[in-house]
């Protein structure tokens, strides 16, 4: 039997899913601060509480904050199932419900700047 | 045993017969079971009590022998480990491993798995030629914990039967197969990485696998083949770098 050369589309493959997996996302932020010709105003308390009150910054914080705990409730659910609590429904309620609390107190924080 | 821990079951066991049935067809069975009971204890109840002709395989009713894998609700399982008291609707169908002719009912013909065991030479290939006055071949714990795993493999098809990729290419060599390659070449004392990499670096042998992962879930002895087919793969593709780029490196 031949030996494949599937190695060398498949080691590209491989290589480019760690690389996307782990720095792509990084390097995809810092190229767009490069583009808009990054310094340092643009991260003073200043200009991140101007953005935080300004009612699109506002809607764009809270979308974030929303899917990033509802996402970690879920993920956190799923992962304790799979270490062998059996006890879905009530984990269930302990992640959702702090996901709805840090929703809840997002909401309330933006609301007060 | 008190009536109350008896629960009544219809087993929906796919018949066939390819000597004289032209398609297979479902018969419905009624088999009372106790809650311990494995569904392997129900076909033994129907093969005992409701129909001598239902023909299945079993052998060590504790998931060692690797004989009785079969289809339960649709997934691999072996027959000796799928509980009764998982199935809670009362209903559960048992067909023979998806992706294998039948031979007869729950039957399923074994021989391409064999032929691609064989292919991988899943035995020991001495490193070097030692006799035995020169003393056993040690190896530390670390070293047998590289392979151990791989060697829980008890050759019941069940990954195979899993497999949607093996579904689409009969060809492919399949996890266990290669899987138990892995064992040997992962062993210090072995010596054979080389012949078995004819085989598994070819374009049928671990490239056919799409890393779905359904090997390793339905695995009954934890060996994870997924685990130990994305580990070839790095290996072979260091392999033909090796070859390819460094052709002096050569052995």
């Amino acid at each position: 039997m031949a030996k494949s050369n599937k190695p060398i589309f498949w080691g590209l493959f491989a290589a480019g899913g760690t690389i996307t997996a782990f720095v792509t996302p990084a390097l995809v932020l810092i190229t767009l601060f490069a583009a808009m010709r990054f310094n340092m105003d643009m991260f003073t308390y200043d200009s991140i509480h101007a953005f935080a009150a300004w009612w699109l910054g506002k809607l764009i914080i809270f979308g974030v904050i929303l899917v990033s705990l509802w996402h970690a409730a879920h993920r956190l659910r799923v992962t304790v199932h799979d270490f062998g609590v059996r006890a879905d429904k009530q984990v269930a309620i302990v992640v959702y419900s702090l996901a709805g609390l840090g929703t809840l107190l997002t909401l309330i924080f933006l609301l007060r700047i | 045993m008190s009536e109350l821990q008896q629960r009544q079951i219809q087993l929906e066991v796919l018949r066939y017969n390819p000597e004289t049935d032209t398609a297979p067809r479902y018969q419905t069975y009624s088999v009372p079971c106790l809650e311990e009971w494995v569904v392997l204890d129900a076909l033994n109840y129907i093969k005992d009590h409701l129909d001598p002709t239902l023909s299945y395989r079993w052998s060590c009713h504790m998931a060692v022998c690797g004989s009785c894998g079969m289809m339960v609700n649709g997934e691999p399982k072996l027959a000796c480990k799928a509980f009764i008291h998982e199935y809670k609707e009362g209903q559960i169908k048992v067909e023979p491993m998806a992706n294998f002719p039948i031979e007869r009912d729950l039957v399923t013909s074994v021989e391409d798995f064999i032929t691609k065991l064989a292919s991988v030479k899943p035995y020991l290939i001495p490193k070097e030629d030692k006799p035995v006055s020169a003393g056993e071949f040690k190896q530390t714990p670390a070293e047998l914990k590289k392979f151990k795993q791989y060697t829980l493999c008890i050759n019941c098809m069940l990954c195979y039967a899993a497999c949607p990729q093996y579904a689409l290419v009969p060809e492919f060599l399949g996890p266990a197969a290669i899987s138990m390659a892995h064992r040997y070449n992962q062993d210090s004392r072995d010596g054979g990485r080389d012949q078995r990499q004819e085989v598994i670096a070819s374009d049928e042998g671990v490239w056919e696998c799409s890393f779905v992962g359904a090997c390793s879930e339905v695995c009954p002895k934890h060996v994870d083949p997924a685990g130990a087919l994305q580990q070839i793969k790095v290996a072979s593709t260091i392999d033909w770098y090796k070859e390819h780029l460094m052709p002096w490196m050569k052995k």
